[in-house]
C-alpha cells in the first residue's frame, strides 16, 4: 500500500451539501437544502465569475417575468462519481408565457437562501421570447455531463 | 390555440416558422408564429451541454 495525496472526493460532494463550514462567518439559516433560483439577464450585461449575488442590474423585464426569475427544482442531492462531486437541478428551468424582447443570453442560479449569492452563471445563444416560453433543460446529472462539477 | 400578442389564436390561422442551432454548449430550438408580417408568438427551447467544472487542487508540503 501507498499513500496518495489528494482532495476527498467525499469532500467535494460535502461542499455542494454545505457540510463543511472552514470559516468563521459560517450563517445557515436552516439545515434544509437552500432555495435556488434561476434569473434571466440581457445580453449586455455583465453577469460572470466576479458576480457575488443576485443583482437587477442587467436583469431582463418584460410582460410574464418576475424579477429574480424561476425557483429551480432541487429535488436531488449533490452526489460523486469516480473523483468527481458534482449537481445538476432536478427539473428544467421554464419561464411560462413571457415576453422578452431585448436579447438576453445568461442565466443565473443562485441561493435565495443564503442571501442571494451567487453560485453559477450559464450563457447560450442571444434569445427574444414573445408571449412565449422560454425553457432551459438541464444535462445529463454525472460525473462527465452534470450542469455543476468539481473534478 | 396559442398564446399571441393578441391573445389566445388558433394555430392553423397562423404561419408557422421553425429553427435550430446546435453547438458544443448547447441545442436550441425555436418556433414562430406569424399573423402576416407581425410575428405573434416565440417560444425558445435552450437545451445546456456544457458544465460548469471546477477542478480541485491541493498543495503540499515544502
Amino acid at each position: 500500500m501507498s499513500n496518495t495525496q489528494a482532495m476527498c472526493t467525499s469532500f467535494k460532494g460535502e461542499i455542494l451539501s454545505g457540510i463543511h463550514a472552514l470559516g468563521t462567518t459560517v450563517i445557515r439559516a436552516g439545515t434544509g437544502a437552500d432555495t435556488l433560483k434561476a434569473a434571466l439577464y440581457l445580453a449586455s450585461a455583465t453577469i460572470n465569475a466576479a458576480t457575488t449575488a443576485y443583482t437587477v442590474s442587467g436583469e431582463v423585464s418584460g410582460a410574464g417575468y418576475s424579477a429574480g426569475g424561476v425557483t429551480v427544482t432541487n429535488a436531488t442531492d449533490p452526489t460523486t462519481s469516480g473523483t468527481t462531486g458534482y449537481w445538476t437541478p432536478s427539473a428544467s428551468l421554464t419561464y411560462t408565457t413571457v415576453t422578452l424582447t431585448t436579447a438576453f443570453d445568461c442565466v443565473l442560479i443562485y441561493n435565495s437562501t443564503q442571501s442571494n449569492k451567487a453560485i453559477s452563471a450559464h450563457t447560450f445563444g442571444s434569445q427574444t421570447v414573445t408571449a412565449g416560453t422560454f425553457t432551459l433543460t438541464m444535462p445529463v446529472s454525472d460525473a462527465t455531463n452534470a450542469l455543476i462539477r468539481i473534478a | 390555440m396559442i398564446t399571441t400578442t393578441k391573445g389566445n389564436m388558433d394555430e392553423a390561422l397562423l404561419d408557422k416558422r421553425e429553427g435550430q442551432f446546435e453547438d458544443d454548449n448547447e441545442s436550441t430550438a425555436w418556433v414562430e408564429y406569424w399573423d402576416g408580417d407581425e410575428m405573434v408568438h416565440r417560444s425558445v427551447h435552450v437545451h445546456l451541454k456544457k458544465p460548469m467544472i471546477s477542478t480541485s487542487e491541493i498543495g503540499g508540503f515544502s
